[in-house]
This record gives structure tokens, sequence and C-alpha cells, in this order.
């Protein structure tokens, strides 16, 4: 191929990747206004938080409008989704024609979009949450909304990376503006501490990742992520899988490198080390965001890597199990462990930390689902590429109701913190006794935690069942998901203990005398009710049906 | 009204009127609570006018409503009501109308108990009321919730400690429901061929129609009979009950005993035994001895104790191990064939019988234990006596429910325990005198109890000079139970001539499932689902 035909084709397709690129080249349009307000001076008269609000706003009504297209084409039921169309100009050749695009780079598809709109939902209530918390103050608030929105640029990449290269730029970008919004309260020791140790994993994981991709790519000839199944079956030719041939280690050991890098984001066992110490030295603000964005991101970009290796054949089908049985056992190892560890935490904020690995694995079981039934041949019992579906279909409901179960907790964490100066568990005694809207902040933690343990009505019940159901049919592949179906249940009993523990302290323990009455502006009580609410909609409302079936629809399209 | 708002307007009022007390003022708590007793009235009426229109001649399910929830998965908001559930729904609004009565002695942050209250009413009514396995499971959990709080913010010194106990056994329990729900969805997938099924009535079909293997039916059993014996609860799933029940305020242990505990054997005779014919019958020996042993086992340790609640809160191990006898007694020949199915069917009306009994007998003894602690703050056995003297309105009312608990004829509790021990006696004779034996047991540490509380020559522990006699308030609940357990025990036929239909069906839909599923033959066993325990 020529430079001429590869510029030619590059400027074929340029009108398609622009107009699927829009939502991000705004987000890069507000991060480039917030840097200028800073050089010219009208941060004084423009709050930073507003410009970063305004942006990341207009970037989800744009990805909102695409997913729309989407779902139901051009011909949209209401008057505002026809007008954000018009003004978008889509079109069925541009965001309505799923591919990749960017030459090859990047994907577009259902599922692309809807993570991008749930991120960006998420960035939009990140920042509300900052607003309302004070954290960053005016002078540093270009610099932190800068570093947000990066971030946010970087998840957004890489919920739709296509391509090796892609997949490292991608988390890189999100993982190096994270490791400076983790020091940002500066004059911490703890918070300077925490963003060391984290960037040193995070160096040395990407380093491990990237080796991982040059195995990869060298050995396959291509960094294309859906070639790689085809290219490693015709490599092998009528070899079986075994660890003994050169090409099966090799491949192995590319992905096994790759995973790590990804796991490190995902902070599950043994790469979780960082977690704890960088959420108790990051504000909760920034834990909140890290907590979600980051694994949902990452879990995204998990799912796309293995599904570079669908496909029917008996090699494939070996690999992928192999694989995927693997990742059962680091699931199981982390929830277990993230379960137990939180036992004896007194940091609220090292709580949630460990809270999120155990959640890092009961996600990762339904990859590892995933990649047991992916390829398995079909047979009466099991229709594999059904099931298939329904493990990505159970992870995206899981991390959308996972984002705000989350976001509530670390939400309340950060208000509660405004008011009591404190993040240590024994500061929350008898909370409950405080004014109306710390009742509120106390009741909506208490469904958060109720839904993190994964009780019903709240949205982390049926995000559970759905990710054990496919888990369990894939027992019929394999009886090792069986067991790690039975020990994910008795980790639910477990993770009970640490949740009902702060709980405990709230509701139950006398406030202590010393304490005058904690009360908080009764904004803050809306902000929090708003954002649980959704918890408790996603658990016992006929709308979960819809979320469930756009999930599923999302999820198959990751299937073609 | 219809039939399909009559059973929905049941179950939710209670949340609706915990939803409008937020909107009283903080100082009106006299009035939060008359609002709350209304709520439960309303509840009470509405489930009487259900029983009104249940037709106690037919065995299926009535007034059924079916709504879409989330039709991807197969799962509906399914509501219906039959012989079985009906008197328990009655049973759950009535003693949750008393307990209301009774909350007046709560004093403190009174609107959050009302609300929390009057949740636990909508999730035990729901749990009743369901015909979807999963909108069963949504609500066995939004009952733990509440009981939790109620528990651990309103009780006792251990309070903490309790709670936690309960809520961790009773969470470890559900979590093997829910797999056993996840197997049911996965087998039940393979018969229809399409999307799992979640219905219980259609689960039921199929198990009758032998569609679940017989390795599958074992390891769900076990899995759902679990998580039924520690609500029930048996041996040795009960330690959590002493303590909740002790540290519990009076009202929550009223609800405890009177309705939560029929939870379990609920569970037990609506999913586990329908969905597992083959597996129940497999286990029947080891039902029944596991029923002799928890009433021999209660019987003794309510005899150890000194602590008054204690003592009551065992009495209950004792007594619902007669609901576990009377659900098991079935017997079968060489060939499979269920042999005096009559008995057996006696046996299940005698277990739900007994279900309703301790509903009332209990609740009654929990609240006159409160009536005295209310009083005298202690409850300590061995320090009561005279109380006949000082109050005798009281302490006549008490004798009688506490007969009612012994189980003497005329009263509630003689029904049960009489027809479960006749049934027993087909089963296995020797087995059925040791049962018969507890009945002597709890004779006898009831007959202890009232000798060192009521009589004796005056009372010397402390506050004493607190003590004085029954409130009209209180004489309204206890005047009520009492009259109820004479009218139970006197007229049994209200309650039998509604579940008998009901029961018969049941056994022979359970015979039809044993034979279907294979019979007494061991079947070669299909490895997948075994694994499971390995």
């Amino acid at each position: 191929m020529s430079a001429n035909t590869l510029i030619h084709d590059l400027l074929k397709e340029l009108p398609r990747s622009v107009e699927i690129f829009v939502p991000e080249l705004i987000l890069s349009a507000t991060i480039v206004l917030l840097l200028l307000s800073r050089v010219l001076g009208c941060d004084k008269k423009v709050p930073p938080c507003w410009t970063a609000i305004i942006g990341s706003l207009v970037a989800f009504m744009a990805v909102f409008a695409q997913f729309m297209y989407l779902k139901t084409g051009p011909d949209a039921y209401t008057q505002i989704v026809r007008t954000l169309y018009e003004v978008l100009q889509l079109s069925g050749d541009g965001v309505g024609t799923i591919g990749p695009y960017f030459s090859g780079l990047l994907m577009h598809d259902h599922f692309g979009t809807f993570f991008r709109l749930g991120l960006l939902l998420f960035l939009v209530l990140v920042i509300t949450l900052t607003v309302l918390t004070g954290i960053p103050d005016n002078e540093d608030g270009p610099d932190f909304y800068v570093l947000m929105c990066g971030s946010a640029l970087g998840m957004m990449l890489a919920v739709g990376t296509n391509n090796l290269l892609m997949l490292f730029v991608a988390v890189e970008m999100m993982s190096v503006p994270s490791y400076v919004m983790v020091g940002f309260l500066k004059g911490r020791k703890l918070s300077s501490e925490a963003a060391l140790k984290y960037v040193v994993y995070g160096a040395g994981t990407a380093g491990v990742m990237l080796y991982g991709i040059s195995l990869i790519s060298g050995l396959l000839g291509s960094g294309s992520i859906p070639e790689m199944g085809d290219r490693f079956a015709f490599l092998m030719g009528t070899k079986t899988f075994s660890l003994a041939s050169g090409e099966s280690i090799t491949l192995v050991l590319g992905i096994i490198m790759v995973l790590v890098g990804l796991a490190f984001k995902l902070s599950l066992v043994p790469f979780h080390f960082w977690a704890p110490d960088a959420f108790e030295g990051a504000s909760a603000e920034v834990g909140g965001f890290l907590s979600v964005g980051s694994k949902a991101a990452a879990f995204a970009l998990m799912v796309r890597f293995v599904l570079g290796f669908d496909g029917q054949l008996p090699v494939l089908q070996s690999l992928s199990q192999f694989i995927g049985l693997g990742l059962g056992v680091m699931a199981v190892i982390s929830m277990t462990f993230g379960n137990l560890a939180a036992y004896t935490q007194t940091n609220m904020k090292r709580l949630l930390a460990y809270s999120t690995i155990a959640h890092a694995g009961y996600m990762l079981l339904a990859v590892s689902a995933l990649l047991v039934t992916l390829n398995a041949p079909g047979d009466s019992k099991l229709n594999a590429a059904e099931e298939a579906v329904h493990c990505v279909e159970g992870l995206t409901y899981y991390l959308a109701v996972y984002l705000f179960m989350n976001l509530t907790a670390f939400a309340v964490v950060a208000l509660v913190r405004n008011e009591t100066f404190s993040e240590e568990i024994s500061a929350y005694k008898g909370l409950i006794s405080g004014g109306p809207a710390i009742k509120v902040l106390c009741v909506c933690l208490a469904c958060s935690f109720f839904s993190l343990v994964g009780m019903p009505p709240f949205g982390g019940f049926f995000a559970k069942v759905l990710i054990f159901l496919p888990a369990f049919k894939a027992g019929h592949v394999h009886w090792m998901m069986w067991l790690f179906v039975a020990i994910g249940g008795l980790n639910t009993a477990f993770s009970l203990y640490y949740y009902l523990k702060v709980l405990k302290t709230i509701f139950i323990d006398p406030p202590p005398a010393d304490r005058p009455p904690v009360e908080a502006p009764a904004l803050v009580g809306w902000y929090v009710a708003l954002v649980t609410l959704p918890i408790l909609i996603l658990g016992a409302s006929p709308l979960q049906d819809d979320l469930s079936r756009t999930a599923q629809f999302v999820a198959s399209s990751l299937f073609k | 009204m219809s039939d399909a708002a009559l059973l929905s307007l049941t179950i939710f009022t209670p949340t609706i009127f915990a939803v409008l007390l937020m909107v009283f003022d903080k100082k009106a708590e006299e009035g939060m609570r008359v609002f709350t007793l209304v709520g439960t009235v309303v509840t009470f009426l509405l489930s009487l006018m259900m029983w009104q229109r249940f037709d106690s001649a037919e065995a299926g399910y009535q007034m059924q409503v079916v709504c879409e929830w989330i039709p991807t998965w197969n799962i509906a908001y399914r509501l219906g009501v039959d012989g079985i559930s009906l008197p328990l729904v009655l049973l759950t609004s009535l003693v949750t109308m008393l307990a209301a009565v009774a909350s007046w002695s709560i004093k403190d942050k009174i609107r959050g108990y009302l609300i929390l209250f009057l949740m636990l009413e909508t999730g035990m009514l729901g749990v009743f009321l369901s015909l979807d396995f999963f909108l069963f499971y949504v609500f066995w959990e939004v009952m733990l919730l509440p009981m939790y709080f109620l528990i651990g913010v309103w009780g006792g010194p251990r309070r903490e400690y309790a709670a936690m106990k309960f809520f961790l056994y009773t969470l470890a329990g559900s979590v093997l429901m829910l797999i056993a729900m996840l197997m049911f969805y996965y087998d039940s997938s393979q018969v229809t061929g399409g999307k799992g099924v979640f219905n219980l009535i259609q689960l039921t079909d199929i198990a009758r129609q032998g569609g679940f293997t017989q390795s599958m039916q074992l390891v769900a059993f076990i899995l759902l009979f679990i998580g039924f014996a520690i609500k029930l609860p048996a041996f040795p799933f009960h330690t959590w009950l002493p303590d909740a029940h002790v540290e519990a305020p009076t009202p929550i242990s009223m609800i405890l005993a009177g309705v939560l505990l029929k939870m379990g054997g609920y569970g037990i005779i609506r999913i586990a035994m329908p969905l597992c014919p083959w597996a129940t019958q497999y286990a029947s020996w080891f039902l029944v001895a596991l029923g002799v042993f928890s009433i021999l086992y209660g019987a003794f340790a309510a005899m150890a104790q000194t602590d008054f609640k204690r003592m009551v809160a065992y009495s209950s191990v004792s007594h619902m191990g007669y609901v576990l006898i009377g659900l098991a007694v079935w017997k079968i020949n060489e060939s499979g064939q269920t042999i005096r199915s009559d008995h057996w069917l006696m046996g299940m009306q005698g277990a739900m019988y007994q279900m309703l009994a301790h509903g009332i007998s209990s609740a009654g003894m929990f609240f006159m234990v409160g009536v005295i602690y209310d009083r005298v703050h202690h409850r300590d056995l061995n320090k009561f006596g005279g109380l006949m003297q000082i109050m005798p309105w009281f302490s006549g009312v008490a004798v009688g429910i506490f007969f009612a608990g012994l189980g003497l004829p005329g009263l509630c509790g003689f029904i049960g325990e009489a027809f479960v021990v006749l049934s027993m006696w087909s089963f296995s004779p020797v087995l059925a005198i040791l049962a018969a034996s507890g009945v002597i047991l709890t004779a006898g540490y009831i007959l202890w109890t009232i000798q060192r509380v009521f009589f004796g020559p005056e009372y010397k522990g402390p506050h004493g000079e607190d003590l004085c006699d029954m409130n009209p308030r209180e004489s309204s609940v206890a005047v009520t139970l009492l009259a109820l357990a004479i009218v139970f025990g006197i007229m049994p036929s209200i309650m039998l001539d509604v579940m008998n239909p009901t029961t018969e069906a049941l056994t022979k839909s359970l015979s039809a499932g044993y034979s279907n599923s294979g019979g007494p033959q061991p079947v070669a066993v299909p490895a997948p689902q075994v694994s499971l325990v390995k």
C-alpha cells in the first residue's frame, strides 16, 4: 500500500470519523477553553466549574443523540432529539453505520456509544459533586477540571478501542491525569505518598502491558484487535492448543501481560496494592471518579480485547477457556480478599477501596463467564452465542448500577467530611441524629450499601443476578464456574458484615456528647437523593426491564 | 374493587401509610401512632375482604394478578392466594395490628420506628402472596432490612450483636436460596426450550411432570431447606433466634415469633417441597427426625432458661419442630406409591394449623412477658412470684395464653400437635412416641414457669412497687389473642376448611411428582449438577 492510497483512504473516511468523534472534540475544546481561561484571566469572572459542567453536558448531549440515532434510527420520536440530530448533522452513513473509524484504530458501535454515554453522565455528576463540596477551590479549578476531563477523554477512547496501539494510548491517557488528581490535595503528605505509589505501580504495569502488546502484535503481525483470533488460528494451522507450543505460549504470555495492565486499572488482586492508599490519600470526589470511571472504561476495554479471540475454531476454544478460567480464579480471589480485608478498616475511604476491589471481582466473573462460553460448542443444553451476550449484558447492567451506588457512597463521604472534617468511621457515630439533610445522607448511604451487598429491592441485587446467572450457565461448559458462583454467593454474605458495621455506627451508636449537631445544606441532600434514586429505580421498577433490554441490545452489537 | 387491586393494595397499604408518616410534625407522636394503627387496621380489613372473596372449596390459586415486570428475564409481578397462604396472610395482618397496639411502649425515635414497622408488614405480606420466585425473593429480603434496624436501634442491651447475627444468618440462607433459584431458572429453560421460568406455578408443573433430575432436586432441596430451616428455625440453625427474640422490643418479638418463623415453614411447603418432590421424599426420614430432635432439644433448652423471654424463644424452636414433622410424614411403599396419604394429609394440615396456633400463642406469650418487663425491667424467672395476687387480671389472661402454648385441649395449640403426632404414628411409632414425649416436656417447662412467676407467696424482685394490672390498651391485645386461642381451639374447622382442598391437591401433586421423577430406583446421575457440592 503506497502512501498515496493511505492518505486517500484516510481522507475518504475522515468526514465520518469526525462526525462520530464530535463528543470527544467537544470535551477537548472544553479542556482548551479551561486552559486558555487561566491564561487570559477569565477564570476569575467565569468559574471554571461552570465551563467544565457546560462542556461535559454538551458532550453528553452529543453522545446521547448518537445513541438515540443508533437505537431508533433517523426518525426520533421527540422533537428535541430530532433537533439534536440536525444540529450535529448526524447521517446514516456516518454515525448510523457501525464499524471501525480513524483507519481502524477506534470502533464505533452500540456498546461503545452506550459506555461513552455512561461515562459522560458520570463526569457531569462528579463535577456537580465537586461544585457542592468545594474541592477544588476557584484557584485550582482550571487545573483540576482539565485533568478530570482529560482522564474522561482517555476513558472514552478506551471504550472504543479497536487496536492494540490504541489500547495502550487510551489506558495511559486515562491514567496519567488520575495520578495527578490523586496527589491534588497539595501539602498533605498522605496524598503525595499515595500519588507516588500510584505512579510507580502504574508505570510498572504500563511497561508490562506494552511488552505484552509487542509480543502479541509481533506474533500475529497486526495490532488490530478483531483480527487477533483469525490470525492466531491461521498461525496454528492444524496444531492443537497446548502450552508446550511456542506460538501458544507466546500468545498466552502476551495476553496475560496485557491483562496485567488492565487488572491494575481494575485493582484486581494481586495488582490492587495501590488502591487503598490511593483512595485514602485522594479526596473522596477523586476516589469516586476513579473507582467508577476508570473501572467502567477498563472493563469495556477488556471485553473488546478478549472478544478479539472470538471464533468457533477448536484452538480458540481452548485458548479462551484457559484464559477465562484463569480470570475466574482471579475474580474469586479478588472478591474474597477485598471483602475480608475490608473487615478491619477504620477509614471510610479505605473501606470503600476494598469494597471496589471486591466488586471488580464480581464484575470480572462476567468476563470470565464470557470467555468460557464464548467459543464453546453449542448444544441442546446451552446456546453459547446467546449466553455470551448475556455475560456482557450482565456486566453492562452491573456497571450502570455500580455508577450510582458507588457515586452515592463517595459523595456521602465527601459531604460528611465537609461537616465533620473526618473520614474515620468513628466520626460517623450517631450521625443519624443530625439535621434533615444529614438524615437524607445517612439513609442514602444505607441504600447504597445495601445495594453494594446485593440486596433487593436495590439495583445491586438484580445486577448481581444478571452476572451470576450466565456464570452459572457457563458451569455447563466447565464445572469450575459453579464453584466460582458458589464462592461469589458466599462473598455476598461475608460482605454484609463490614457494610453493616458502618451502618451500625451511623444508626445505632449514640452520637458523642462533645460533638455539636451536624448540619448540612439542603441542596446537598437533594443531590445525594437524586443520585440514589436510580439505585431504587434499577432494582424495583419496570424501568429495570428497559435497562436490561438496552444492555442486551448494546451487548449484542459486539457479536456480529 | 377488583381482585387484582385487592391483593396489591393489601401488600402496599402499609407502604403508603409509611410514606404518609413523613408529613407528620415531629412532635405529633401520638398522631403518628394512631395513624400507623389505622394503617394496620385497614390492611387487616383488606385481608378479611380477601377471605370473604376466597372460595374455600377450590384448590388452586385464586385472585391471581399477573403484570409484566422484567419480561426479558421472564420475571413477572405475580400474586395469588390459596388455602396455604390465606391463613398466613390473615395471621400476618392480625399480629401486625396487635403489635401496632403494643408499640405504644416504644418511646424514642418514634417516626423511624413506625416507618420501618410498616415496611416490614409490606415485606411479610408480599412473601405470602407472591407467586413468582424472583418476587418472592425480593420480598423476603425487603423484610430483612427493617428487621435489622428494628432490633438494632430499639432493642435491648445486646441489640447490636443480636441484630447482626440475625441478619447474617438470614442473608446466608437467602444466598443459598438465590443459588437454588438460578438452578431452577437454568434447568427449566432446558425443559421449556426457551427462557427459564421464575413462575412458581409453572415450576411446580414442571416438577410434577418430572422435569427436574433427581440429583438436581437433591442439591436444590438442600440449598432451599437450609435457607428455610434458618428461618423456621430448626436445629442446628436456630442459634440466632434466642438472641434476636430476647433483644428485640416487645412488638417486634411478637412479629418475629408470630409471623417471621412461619415464613420458614411456608417456604418449605410452597417452594422446597413442590419444586423438589423426589428430594422431599428422599429426605423425609431425615426431616422427621430433625423435627423430633428440634422438639426435644427446644423443650430441654427452654426448661434450662432463667430469662423469661429466652424461655419463650426456645419454646418456639420446640413448637416449630411439629411443623417440620407434619410436612414430611410422607410414606411410600417399595414400588414408590404413596401409602396412607390421608395420614400425610392430616400431618400437613396439622403443620399448617400449628403455624397458625403458634403465631397466636407465641405472640401472646411475648406480649405478656413484655407487659411485665415494662413494669419491673427485668426478666429473671427466679426473681418473680406472687403476681397472681398483685395482678390478678393479667395473670389470669397470661395463664390462659401459656396454656394455649402448652397445647391444652380446647385451646389452639392442641389441634396442631395432636394432628401431627397422630399422623406420625403411621410413619414411625418410635419417633411418634418421642415427639409425644415432647408434649410432656412442654407441659413441664410451662407449668414450672407459671408456678415460678404467678404463684408463690409474694413478689420479691426489684421494682415491686411498679406492679399494676394491665391498662385497657394492653388488655385489648391480650384478650384478643386469648379469645382467638379459644376460638381456634374449639372450632378448628374455620381454618381447616380453608386449607383442606389445597393441602390435598398438594399431596397428590407431590406423589405424582415423585413417581414422575423416577421413583425409588436410583437413576444414573448426570455429572454436572452434583459437582456443585463437591
